[in-house]
């Protein structure tokens, strides 16, 4: 089965008992699991089930927001306060110039503007040169198509890790081309594109899309290019959405890429700047720049936290 | 391949009255249609194509080339085995393998039974799972940089926050990163809480598509809790089990981010050198491009191992 049915099915399920267990109490129409619903009804089975949660949702905030509330409040002390031993619950005072301090010193608005720059810039050329040619590969089907499928396909099994040398080589004088892309966009860019696993998300979710409809489209005169604009486009906006995130997350937190490509510090990234800067600026301020620096992809996260979660299983499960 | 052809052979359908000539002319018609299909299908391709000829295919290519090549005095010869041989024979690349063991059997110990178990539980819960699995998520989306730092502060033996809750149980003070027994140990506990989230969210979903039936059925059978778990859940999630196992063990053997922020890549007397970072330090710190390539055939060939494996897992999986 395709996987496109997976991620919308999946989301629109996970919306749908949501809402259910929202309208109508916890047990309704909720799937049976481990532990039956007859053990969990007698009180000590309720008791035993509000101890546990309790303690789990106490122990998941302190670990995972834990560090979150360290470091947001850790910015605000003074630089004696945030080395003291014992480490302090709360701030004694607010010193919220360490956060336009950081903003200032480490130059974040140029780092961040930078990130975004590569993020979206990256973004983009994967929704254009990804989404196309997963549709070639798809629907349009030409010679050797299932070729130039396979061979993207293989780079998957290459780690990653192995290709960075001959990838920076390459990009130091690109062949053909005869360009030296270090310190320049194209070099977060252009390397994205090459995102087997997005294509195989988007290719599998045009193959499920019915030959009929663009059939009936291409009798009706549209071109490749209009089919793809008016009638594949707008019915694989689950999937675009998956895939515009992952991209954009991808360039956020890439590190080793960016650090080695872009060595310039006007060029450089959150990631790679803020760590080159990170031993010349005292520690509040510096927990102050983290805190800036984690601001966008959080916020990212929770407003696409569905898209991203479906996201995540439908390709965890057929990576 | 056919229906296009179809379609348009149906649109283009000749009268019945003429035969012999209209046939060969809509042979021809049907055969330039072909190409132009052709044409536009790999015009559309043309763009990711070239990125992956560019900064994919040929550096693989390349990786292959420079293991068996070196540069001296800016000349390149052939230099056979020699960049093998050199790799094998420095005593940093047994310990580096040794560190790399040691951090995927760590991340494994961790990364993959704790989301595991974290799965296992929140799926029982009927409250707060949304709550709970936007936290277990959130440390994926923060930049590396931020987590990793943040860690660093928590592991200072002298104000770091892990001490402070050693001494609150009357545990002795650790080193943490600075001691060569717990460096290693540190850096998969930090790699673990920066990305558990994944994997724990797939879990879940794996755990939705048990049917209840089985758990009944196992419960007629008068089966306690552990053994439901043991004979039901994880034999019904086996498949996923094991693809995020493999996925995980070639994830964590190309560790390279988490050590080269908290221990600048050695850490203590190199107890925290991996092999990626091995290679980054033979290609950016030694200029050796050769010896870094060989050391990345090495390390493709241990995992090539891992990932034949998963295509063939995840094969059975499409059937």
């Amino acid at each position: 089965m395709a996987s496109n049915t997976l991620v919308s099915r999946r989301g629109s399920d996970v919306r749908k008992s949501a809402r259910r267990r929202a309208g109508r109490g916890a047990d309704v129409g909720r799937q049976r699991t481990l532990i039956s619903p007859a053990q969990l009804g007698r009180p000590r089975g309720k008791a035993f089930y509000w101890i546990v949660f309790t303690l789990v949702i106490i122990l998941f905030t302190v670990a995972f927001l834990g560090p979150l509330y360290w470091m947001v409040t850790g910015g605000l002390k003074t630089t004696q306060e945030v080395v003291q031993s014992p480490p302090t619950a709360f701030p004694s005072s607010l010193h919220t110039e360490n956060y336009s301090q950081a903003w200032t010193v480490m130059d974040l608005s140029k780092l961040l503007f930078n990130t975004l720059y590569y993020a979206f810039g990256a973004l983009a050329f994967q929704l254009v040169f990804d989404v196309a040619a997963a549709y070639s590969l798809s629907k349009l089907r030409p010679v050797f198509g299932k070729v130039i499928l396979g061979m993207m396909l293989a780079t998957l099994m290459i780690p990653a890790t192995v290709l960075v040398v001959p990838q920076y080589l390459t990009v130091l004088d690109v062949p053909v081309f005869q360009r030296n892309l270090v310190n320049s966009p194209w070099v977060i860019w252009l390397p994205s594109v090459t995102n087997a696993f997005n294509i195989f998300l988007l290719k599998r979710f045009f193959d499920s899309i019915p030959r009929e409809l663009l059939d009936a489209a291409s009798i009706d005169g549209a071109s490749p290019l209009r089919t793809l604009r008016s009638i594949v486009l707008p019915i694989s906006r689950p999937i675009l959405g998956v895939v515009s995130i992952f991209a954009v997350v991808g360039v956020w937190k890439d590190f080793l890429w960016p650090m080695l490509t872009l060595p310039d510090p006007s060029k450089q990234t959150l990631n790679v700047g803020i760590y080159s800067l990170a031993s010349g600026v005292p520690e509040n301020v510096l927990i102050a720049a983290l805190t800036i620096a984690s601001i966008p992809t959080l916020l990212i996260f929770l407003l696409f936290q569905r898209n991203i979660m479906s996201g995540l299983t439908a390709g965890g499960l057929k990576g | 391949m056919s229906a296009p052809t179809l379609s348009s052979r149906k649109a283009t359908t000749p009268g019945p009255g003429h035969s012999r000539p209209a046939r060969r002319d809509s042979a021809r018609e049907d055969f330039l249609r072909a190409v132009r299909r052709n044409i536009s299908a790999h015009g559309f391709l043309i763009g990711a194509v070239l990125c992956f000829s560019l900064f994919s295919w040929y550096p693989m290519v390349r990786e292959f080339i420079l293991a068996f090549q070196k540069t001296e005095d800016g000349k390149t010869t052939w230099a056979g085995w020699s960049n093998l041989t050199y790799v094998f024979n420095d005593p940093a690349f047994w310990q580096a393998w040794r560190n790399t063991l040691l951090f995927t059997v760590l991340a494994l110990l961790l990364g993959f039974v704790v989301p595991f178990v974290v799965a296992v539980v929140l799926n029982e819960f009927r409250h707060g799972q949304g709550y709970l699995r936007l936290l277990v998520y959130l440390p994926v989306m923060l930049p590396p940089v931020a987590s990793v730092l943040l860690f660093k502060y928590f592991y200072d033996p002298g104000y770091g926050l892990f001490n402070r809750i050693l001494d609150v149980f009357h545990l002795p003070a650790q080193q943490w990163l600075q001691d060569t027994d717990t460096a290693m140990l540190s850096v998969v506990i930090a790699a673990t809480w920066m990305n558990m989230g994944g994997a724990t969210l797939i879990y879940l979903a794996a755990l939705q598509g048990i049917p209840g039936e089985l758990y009944e059925a196992a419960e007629l059978d008068g089966a306690g809790l552990l053994r439901k778990v043991w004979h039901v859940t994880i034999p019904q999630t086996r498949l996923i089990l094991s693809l995020l196992l493999l996925m995980q063990v070639i994830a964590t053997m190309q560790v390279f981010t988490e050590p080269f922020l908290l221990t600048n890549g050695a850490g203590p007397e190199g107890s925290t050198t991996t092999v990626v970072y091995l290679i980054y330090q033979y290609a950016f710190n030694f200029n050796n491009y050769g010896s870094a390539a060989a050391l990345g055939l090495v390390l493709l060939v241990v995992l090539a191992g891992f990932s034949a494996v998963y295509v063939r897992l995840s094969r059975s999986s499409e059937d």
